[in-house]
């Protein structure tokens, strides 16, 4: 649905962004993370036809971007980094003005309005100036306009920046109801969100692609080893026993605990909680060894692994 | 030809929506009323005394004596206040960031420029009808020949539209609208007063800075001679506006 491909953008010298390619699945929502200025908005803006490619291809929803904008226009719906409001209109006719240049029918108009006022909860507020109401009520009327036609294809620029947690909860919640009829791709700065919303991820540092893929394969490609880690009430000898379960390698877990580890493929999980039974060690919380988003993206970002 | 409305629309609610119409037309129209009373005034005066000769009395002309000066005033005024109301148009949208919005829609550079020209000219026409309301009385208490009048209004018109379009063009430069109207009101005014130039340049350039002056084809068509090639020469200078407008958006997106 979103397919990119050795795309280059510079500017007078500066090159914001460097041979990029993805892709990035129908109804699935992708993550484009990556440190300050490293080509995100730059990437969304050639996306959405906002600013032209110096080299390399595009593609989104069926369309080049570069031969069929229009096409393009009509398929996407964008939240720019700076929510383009007018802060003299109130929010409804703002929302009725960009449907009418998104092409809504005049006839559909009003009920395009009032369904991305319901699903931004946006209600209480459709009469007011757009410059009287909050900062997180403009970025919510950012993320209605972005859906007013109802658009194949969603191009987010930090959705939840400035909104309060209850709020930020609320977007993710209406972004994850996306799935499926939309494609998504959003960039953030906040990992957790990735996890919490994205089915997988692009992260660019420099202009350049570090790592694409979904969750579960840059996790595995960046992480070899499974494993658990145990917090116990009698543990003082548990770690000679668990060594002497064959292939397990013992450590001190970050905060307490054990962590022991075995290398992908293996499951050695009954095998522990059996140990820990038999000996009665009590245990108090077993969770499994991963490698979180942070430790994923500052992995990437700083070692940097192609794909 | 429905986006182009949709933007227009949308400009015009803008600036009805915020002071700025309401200045500009208060201004203008207070100035024009000053102007106007002004000139009625004096005409009465001249009149009164012309009337006792009656070789004069035949000379009594308020097309020539009233409208005609007023619709240089005018126009003065309208080199003034019309940079006001174009400053915003290209830079406020570059400034609040609104412009992702336009240019990632299915709405044309072309459309959205000719909507926001089209917005301007709704307001100038605004305010030259407002105007055009005591100018009305004389034609119940005198006989001014009315297709001269129009003949004004049609110049002041046509003139103002090449005003709007310098403006946007200017508008399109900058995202401070301070520096845009003061660039707009360089420019117009330099335009305005090329001729003073042309008469102590050779007759060569001469003609040339008169075409290409403002004044030389708003006197004609106040003096009621209305002139294909003085519509056409506002018309260009409108499009040509409009056109680098154009290629001022575009050449900055692909750089």
């Amino acid at each position: 649905m979103i397919e990119v491909q050795d795309l280059t953008k510079k500017y007078g010298d500066l090159t914001a962004v460097r041979n990029l390619s993805f892709k990035v699945e129908k109804g699935r929502i992708w993550g484009l993370l990556g440190p300050n200025a490293a080509g995100k908005t730059t990437t969304m803006r050639i996306l959405t036809g906002y600013l032209p490619a110096t080299e390399g291809k595009a593609n989104v929803a069926g369309y080049d971007v570069f031969e069929q904008p229009d096409a393009v226009k009509k398929a996407i719906g964008y939240l720019p980094e700076t929510v383009p409001l007018y802060p003299d209109m109130t929010v409804s006719s703002y929302l009725d003005f960009v449907a009418e240049i998104k092409q809504v029918p005049k006839g559909a108009r009003k009920a395009a309005v009032d369904r991305v006022l319901k699903s931004a909860a946006l209600d209480s507020v459709r009469g007011r100036l757009i410059k009287n109401i909050s900062r997180g009520y403009r970025q919510r009327v950012g993320i209605a306009q972005a859906m007013i036609h109802d658009p194949q294809v969603l191009i987010l620029d930090e959705p939840t920046i400035g909104l309060d947690p209850a709020q930020i909860i609320d977007i993710r919640e209406l972004i994850r109801g996306l799935r499926g009829e939309h494609t998504i791709m959003l960039s953030t700065h906040i990992l957790a969100e990735v996890t919490q919303v994205c089915d997988g991820v692009v992260i660019i540092n420099e202009g350049r692609l570090m790592a694409s893929g979904s969750l579960e394969d840059l996790t595995a490609s960046f992480h070899d080893r499974d494993g658990v880690v145990l917090k116990l009430r009698r543990g003082g000898e548990a770690a000679a026993l668990f060594r002497s379960l064959p292939g397990v390698e013992v450590s001190t877990a970050d905060g307490g605990g054990i962590r022991l580890e075995w290398s992908r493929g293996r499951d050695l999980r009954d095998q522990v909680a059996a140990l820990v039974v038999e000996k009665d060690l009590g245990l108090q919380e077993m969770r499994p060894v991963g490698l979180n988003i942070e430790d994923l993206y500052l992995k990437i970002v700083s070692g940097g692994l192609g794909q | 030809m429905s986006n182009i409305w949709a933007i227009a629309k949308r400009e015009i609610r803008a600036y009805f929506n915020s002071p700025i119409a309401y200045a500009v037309i208060a201004v203008f129209l207070l100035l024009v009323g000053f102007f106007f009373y002004s000139l009625i005034w004096y005409f009465n005066a001249q009149a009164m005394q012309m009337a006792q000769n009656p070789y004069y009395a035949q000379q009594v002309n308020i097309n020539q004596m009233v409208f005609s000066p007023l619709f240089h005033n005018m126009s003065i005024i309208l080199l003034l206040v019309l940079p006001l109301l174009t400053m915003r148009l290209l830079a406020e949208e570059k400034k609040i960031g609104t412009e992702e919005l336009l240019f990632t829609s299915p709405v044309s550079v072309n459309q959205i420029v000719l909507g926001k020209y089209f917005a301007s000219l709704v307001v100038l026409a605004a305010m030259l009808g407002l105007t055009a309301l005591p100018s009305l009385l004389t034609f119940v208490y005198g006989n001014p020949e009315v297709v001269p009048w129009l003949n004004g209004y049609l110049g002041l018109f046509l003139l103002g539209g090449s005003f709007i379009a310098v403006g946007i063009f200017f508008s399109s430069l900058t995202e401070n609208q301070i520096v845009a109207a003061t660039l707009t009101f360089g420019a117009l005014l330099l335009f305005w007063v090329l001729n003073w130039a042309g008469s102590s340049a050779g007759p060569k350039w001469q003609g040339i800075l008169n075409y290409v002056s403002f004044f030389q084809h708003f006197d004609d068509m106040t003096r009621g001679i209305l002139d294909t090639k003085d519509v056409v020469y506002y018309l260009s200078f409108s499009f040509f506006g409009l056109f680098l407008t154009h290629s001022v958006i575009q050449s900055r997106r692909w750089r």
